[in-house]
């Protein structure tokens, strides 16, 4: 698997979760991975209910069988300052020009300049070295911005090199674009099975293709079974709802004849969803991409819901 | 439920007050932000008001539903709205916008000079905040034509819902702030007293930034910040001045949210954070909730009751002979397309097994299955009329055995039921709990997405009904 594993989706679909999911199955047998956010909302915080992080690595969890997720929030304006610090040892003028709004102006309005330092973190930490020459983390996680935005955050560095035609941004955005555009990195798109979600990854993924961005995989959250279907609710003719009533009273149901209607037309909204979900189906399948597909949680999203779909996505091959 | 309810959130007094002129949808992205904007002016409408709805990124269809699937940043007629009002539609263009407000407040020349400039054209493209700048300056716009009674506004797909009310300001600080006209003029501060450190600091800056950014970037810059010099003050003026219209009384702010814990805590944050800004919040719309008009039938039961349905009175029943295959088979076809990526073994829904001992044979009839039965679908079902017609002279009777394993499914799919609402009660009560003072709207789920007129006056009834669906509370 690509070492840089950058995790969007459509508001809503869980992305973060899946994100978080994910950096815990890659964490195999040993292995480190890192999962960083971008967008400065401490959402991987919450999701593992812990204080939101100061701008350094840490490590939130074990994963089942041994291996460590850390994570970081990329702050861009700290990614700047760290960034002078080490290329001109600004020291206390990195105040100064703070206090000028000169950081604001390059990691808020400067275009793009702020999403090099966000990518460029990533992609420095995919190549950092440890002190026995191996990687530092074996993977990095990104929870990435939504997908109507992912093609422009990771392709902006691109847009930079345009405008910044010299220079050590230039040069890092290149060396970022490098690496983002090569098999190295992988960018999932995280969906459910309605049709607005559906709409945004097919056009997700083909702004991705556009800008010649590796897509990785379709990945279906909060899958939920399907207990009943149309035809089975078709079957239920009208006699037989006093059968349905007379079942539902011996298996011990109480007052069955007003529940029959209810349950029908609940029955009638789920076979009504199941075909919605079909077709979503469908139109994914046209994407020609390989699909994880991960259950609902029922009970809500927590950490044993997190630690459940890292195990799913483990049965469904990540990390082998 | 361990709470009061919220007061519930009155909708069409809101939108027949005269006094209401702007109403802001805004929350976390996903959950139904732009579709609730078009249905309240929808609704708003057909109930005799002269609406405009500002959109910022609709979903094709939804666009499409209203007729605003052409982008040109004009407000265009709703055809087939009912009722004397009026609703017109926009989608939100930022970069015409933008470009807008450049040729009214420059002469043609320099007018040119700054759109061809790149740092321009990179900013005005969508950056961090132009955006939502540009919604900003695109309502100011709109409220100044008065040519209608309400403005609906959409908010953009932020990192956070808070950078919509962050963004204008601090795009307008930039433009016309310090740091700006120190990157043009350098020079101008020097004289001031206690203003040479600056000065060094200054020409360490435009020197470090060169460095940083390559010398023909700051020329960009200091050329486009030059040629805009005019406009300055314009546009910090008019950032104060939207921000003030949204303090204004003639507005109210929708909080939107599903009832999910992510969603409803960035609800929470927006209800604080227009608290603290002095944004006259109307209430909360929660959308997507699920009710059940059998809620008195609680998961336990209905599960321990399907439980006893499918103990098999005779192993050998169970096996593919049955005379319900029909049945089967299309539920199986379910069942594998679920299984694409093969959700593993863990599944507990009672046609698992079923499935596995026909997954030869749905894998052969997965291909077809989607259109023979799509079509059905879409015909809709209603309970109350599903008549025997539908079983042809094809379809086997169906049996004791199939009534127990329909009765069943239907247990088990009530018992998921009463899951999802449980789980959506203690979201609602969290944030009732933090909140007690917001009206709260519900909008009961739909089975499918909106893309028509029809489809947003439901939810336009929906949220006017505003109680929670039934066996939500």
């Amino acid at each position: 698997m690509s070492r840089l594993q950058v995790v969007s989706g459509k508001g809503g679909t869980g992305k973060t979760t899946v994100a978080a999911a994910l950096a815990l199955a890659l964490a195999k047998e040993g292995r480190r991975t890192l999962l960083v956010e971008v967008e400065g909302r401490q959402g991987i915080a919450q999701l593992f209910e812990t204080e939101a992080f100061p701008y350094e690595e840490r490590k939130i969890a074990v994963a089942p069988g041994g291996g460590e997720v850390y994570a970081l929030a990329i702050d861009a304006e700290r990614a700047l300052l760290d960034y002078l610090q080490m290329f001109y040892k600004l020291g206390g003028a990195g105040r100064a020009l703070k206090k000028l709004g000169a950081i604001d102006f390059a990691t808020t309005i400067a275009p793009g300049v702020r999403d090099v330092l966000l990518t460029g973190k990533a992609c420095e930490a995919v190549r950092r070295k440890n002190k026995q020459g191996g990687y530092a983390y074996d993977y990095v996680v990104m929870d990435a911005p939504p997908t109507g935005r992912i093609t422009r955050f990771l392709n902006v560095n691109d847009e930079v090199a345009g405008l910044a035609k010299i220079g050590p941004i230039h040069n890092q955005a290149q060396a970022v674009m490098r690496v983002l555009k090569s098999p190295e990195t992988a960018v999932h798109l995280v969906t459910l099975l309605e049709e607005m979600p559906v709409q945004e990854t097919v056009d997700g993924i083909a702004e991705l293709r556009g800008a010649e961005l590796p897509t990785g995989k379709v990945i279906v959250n909060m899958v939920r079974p399907h207990v009943l279907d149309e035809a089975a609710v078709r079957g239920v003719t009208g006699d037989r709802r006093k059968e349905v009533a007379k079942t539902l009273t011996r298996a011990g149901v109480t007052g069955s004849a007003k529940l029959v209607t209810p349950l029908l037309e609940q029955a009638a909204e789920h076979a009504e969803r199941v075909e919605l979900e079909r077709e979503q189906r469908a139109a994914l399948g046209q994407l020609g991409l390989p699909t994880y597909e991960l259950p609902l949680i029922g009970e809500g999203m927590d950490l044993a819901g997190l630690y459940r779909l890292a195990t799913e996505l483990r049965k469904l091959g990540v990390g082998e | 439920m361990t709470l009061d309810a919220a007061e519930p959130l009155a909708i069409d007094p809101l939108l027949d007050d005269p006094g209401t002129r702007i109403i802001v949808c805004c929350g976390s992205g996903g959950v139904g932000k732009t579709t609730t904007a078009a249905a309240l002016g929808v609704r708003a409408a057909e109930r005799g008001r002269k609406v405009v709805v500002l959109t910022i990124d609709p979903a094709r269809r939804l666009a499409q539903s209203m007729g605003i699937d052409s982008l040109d940043n004009t407000p265009r007629r709703v055809k087939d709205v009912e009722g004397d009002g009026e609703l017109h539609a926009m989608m939100l263009d930022m970069k015409r916008t933008f470009d807008e407000i450049v040729e009214a407040h420059a002469d043609p020349d320099r007018a040119k000079a700054i759109l061809s400039n790149p740092f321009y054209q990179s900013l005005s493209a969508g950056f961090a905040g132009t955006q939502e700048y540009m919604a900003m300056e695109k309502l100011g716009q709109l409220r100044a034509r008065d040519e209608w009674d309400l403005i609906v506004v959409d908010t953009p797909p932020s990192r956070s819902a808070l950078d919509f009310l962050d963004a204008p300001k601090r795009l307008g600080s930039f433009l016309d702030g310090k740091f700006i006209k120190l990157l043009m003029a350098p020079a101008k501060m020097g004289g001031r007293a206690g203003m040479k450190f600056l000065n060094v600091g200054m020409s360490m800056m435009t020197g470090t930034l060169g460095k940083l950014l390559g010398g023909p970037f700051l020329h960009d810059v200091q050329t486009f910040v030059a040629a805009m010099d005019t406009m300055f003050g314009g546009f910090r003026t008019r950032a104060d001045a939207t921000y003030r219209l949204l303090q204004a009384p003639g507005t109210a702010f929708l909080v939107v949210a599903a009832p999910e814990r992510d969603a409803l805590r960035e609800a929470a944050y927006f209800v604080e954070r227009l608290a603290a800004d002095d944004m006259p919040l109307a209430g909360l719309v929660l959308n997507r909730v699920h009710g059940s008009a059998a809620s008195r039938l609680s998961a336990e039961r209905a599960l321990a009751a399907a439980e006893s349905l499918e103990e098999p009175p005779d192993p050998a029943d169970a096996s593919a002979e049955n005379p319900a295959e029909n049945l089967d088979d299309r539920r199986i076809v379910d069942q594998e397309a679920g299984k694409a990526g093969d959700r593993g073994s863990s599944d507990s829904s009672p046609h698992a097994v079923a499935s596995d001992a026909h997954a030869s044979n749905a894998d052969v009839s997965h291909a077809h299955a989607s259109d023979a039965d799509a079509a059905g679908a879409r015909a809709g079902i209603d309970p109350d009329q599903v008549g025997s017609d539908q079983v042809g002279p094809d379809r086997e009777v169906p049996d004791q055995e199939s009534v127990e394993r329909l009765t069943a499914g239907l247990l088990r799919l009530h018992a998921e039921r009463m899951q999802v609402l449980a789980r959506e009660q203690r979201t609602r009560d969290r944030f009732t709990a933090l909140h007690p003072e917001v009206p709260v709207a519900e909008v009961a789920a739909l089975p499918g997405d909106v893309h028509d007129l029809a489809g947003l006056r439901t939810i336009g009834d929906r949220l006017a009904a505003g109680g929670p669906p039934a066996g939500a509370a």
